[in-house]
């Protein structure tokens, strides 16, 4: 496989095509969105924590590129029911493996993630892929509970 | 005739387009297992071996410092050092080489405007006046003086065409208006401004002027003392020399009144435990050991473009344009930006809602290099109202059918991201 196909490949481009927990997210300010600047790409978040503590819902707002895209899509979907510390691990160990501060082997273990291995032979894509995790993590301590 | 035959028998001046591309050794190189067509020129240009061979040349056979060897070696590095800045000062039709000195860059050029002059020439309450097209180095080192100094950032406004609204920019003139900064040609764009009135419109008003040449100097002739400019800054790299060299004009009186930007080896006259003297003009402003190399490279690769000649660069540039942009209307989705009846040969697109990186990663898959991105400009990017733009930029020794693959590729972009 090329470079450019380990980079698009079909699972992200088939995140990228039809994203999950994408939502129109108008009640989050503006002033809460996570910018790239590099690229424009600005992403919100609304992070809704259950009363069991855990990641009910993780829903993304924003316009990027397919990579960016396909990353926020893979991440709402992973994040589901994991406790709050555990979210925190699980975007800081991606962000970590794309970076290349830890083997990128970690993402085989972490499912659907793992099709973002070819990312790392694009070191300047890695922003784009780390972009969502970037704001979740920022979103992660100002989560709201229901009700509360 | 089919198109291959054609570009066979293209000629910029006597020489034929191909016999010029064998003068860049990089151009023969594949991406992606595809002929590389770099179409990335306004980010850096490629180099032609004549200017590989003379700083190689420069190594191998006369490198020492500069001003300061009282040996063989040394006296010819100072020559070929003081012969390119001759070589600089004819190319932008300066009055002296005095006025002509050395920098990494526009970047660099620009701070030292920015550092010399405006901690000598602005004081609180006054206007420096750039425009909304601006590199992010003719405006950050802007925005840093005017905080230092006390003064306001004002901005030439883009008219919808993108170019500069200069009638606006009369009605609005601010009398405390002490500099004006502008490109001669967008990054962005290509406008080409018209720079001349501009210097004479700012001179009535009793405003220096800063030309940012960067995208100028590749294209077309510059001369400094016709434009009348106070200052005019461009960078090496975008003109087929190498990295890391640049200059900066500046007419000498006003040189003359400013001091000296960074101190250091020789910029000195004398320096005692208390205080120093400064060297003469352009030494003054050139702390350090030089980038002699650079110098070397750079004045090879003024000798390069005489030989092809100006005017034959700028025609065949012309036509190249001309064809991309009649080749790229064509393309289905495809949005472009700019519209100003002067332009040089850089096509901002969009294409369709494909982010502009995904369009490069997938040309850089055909093996075409283009730019993404806001391309150090995100106040324009901003006010075009997209964030990032694919920036395809050409250069004299580009072809048509490199043009029909960025279409083709493009083509084939809008089919993968479907
Ligand atoms: C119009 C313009 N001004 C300034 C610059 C900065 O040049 P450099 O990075 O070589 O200093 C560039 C190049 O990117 C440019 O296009």
């Amino acid at each position: 496989m090329s470079a450019f196909d380990e980079l698009y490949q079909e699972i992200i481009m088939d995140h990228y095509r039809s994203p999950r927990g994408a939502a129109k997210l108008d009640h989050v300010p503006q002033a809460m969105a996570h910018e790239n600047p590099t690229c424009g790409d600005s992403i919100k978040l609304e992070v809704v924590v259950g009363a069991g503590g855990r990641l009910e819902r993780v829903r993304f707002d924003g316009h990027g590129c397919a990579i960016s895209t396909a990353s926020a899509s893979l991440m709402t979907e992973s994040m589901h029911g994991l406790s709050v510390a555990d979210a925190r691990e699980r975007a800081d160990t991606f962000i970590k493996a794309l970076r290349g501060e830890i083997p990128a082997s970690v993402l085989d273990e972490m499912g659907d993630l793992a099709a973002f291995k070819g990312l790392t032979s694009f070191p300047v894509r890695v922003k784009c892929a780390t972009l969502a995790w970037h704001a979740l993590l920022v979103s992660l301590p100002r989560v709201t509970t229901p009700g509360a | 005739m089919d198109r291959i035959m054609q570009e066979k028998i293209q000629l910029i001046g006597p020489r034929s387009v191909e016999d010029i591309r064998s003068d860049f050794p990089i151009l023969d190189r594949t991406v992606n297992g595809k002929p590389l067509a770099y179409l990335d020129n306004a980010a850096t240009s490629q180099k032609p071996r004549l200017v590989l061979d003379a700083i190689r040349v420069y190594y191998e056979h006369g490198n020492a410092n500069v001003h300061r060897a009282l040996h063989t070696l040394g006296e010819e590095a100072t020559a070929a050092y003081e012969e390119a800045r001759g070589k600089v000062q004819r190319f932008l039709s300066a009055r002296t080489s005095r006025e002509i000195i050395f920098t990494r860059g526009t970047t660099e050029a620009i701070n030292l405007v920015a550092s010399s002059w405006a901690d000598t020439n602005l004081s609180r309450g006054d206007v420096v006046l750039t425009t909304e097209m601006e590199h992010h180095s003719n405006l950050v080192p802007w925005q840093l003086a005017c905080a230092r100094r006390g003064c306001t950032l004002r901005f030439i406004p883009l008219a919808p065409d993108g170019t500069l609204d200069m009638a606006e920019a009369e009605r609005s003139w601010d009398p405390r208006t002490r500099l004006v900064a502008v490109t001669y040609v967008s990054n962005v764009l290509g406008t080409v401004n018209d720079v001349k009135s501009i210097a004479a419109m700012a001179h009535r008003r009793g405003a220096v002027v800063l030309v940012d040449g960067a995208q100028a100097v590749p294209h077309m002739r510059v001369d400094v003392q016709d434009l009348d400019c106070d200052f005019f800054a461009f960078s090496g790299h975008k003109v087929y020399a190498p990295m890391g060299i640049g200059a900066l004009y500046g007419k000498e009186k006003i040189l003359d009144a400013i001091p000296p930007w960074m101190g250091g080896g020789e910029m000195i006259r004398s320096v005692s435990l208390e205080g120093s003297t400064w060297n003469d003009l352009p030494w003054k402003f050139e702390a350090g050991t030089p980038n002699v190399e650079g110098a070397v490279g750079l004045s090879a690769a003024i000798d390069y473009i005489h030989t092809l000649g100006l005017s034959s660069i700028g025609k065949r540039e012309g036509e190249l344009a001309a064809y991309a942009r009649e080749r790229l209307s064509g393309v289905r989705a495809l949005t472009q930006y700019g519209a100003a009846p002067r332009r040089s040969g850089v096509f901002p697109f969009n294409l369709g809602d494909i982010h502009a990186h995904d369009v490069a990663q997938f040309l850089d898959r055909e093996g075409i290099a283009v730019r993404a991105g806001h391309h150090c400009a995100q106040p324009l990017a901003r006010k075009l109202g997209v964030p990032a733009t694919v920036r395809a930029s050409l250069s004299f020794y580009n072809t048509f059918s490199e043009i029909d693959r960025l279409v083709d590729a493009l083509d084939g972009a809008l089919r993968f991201y479907a």
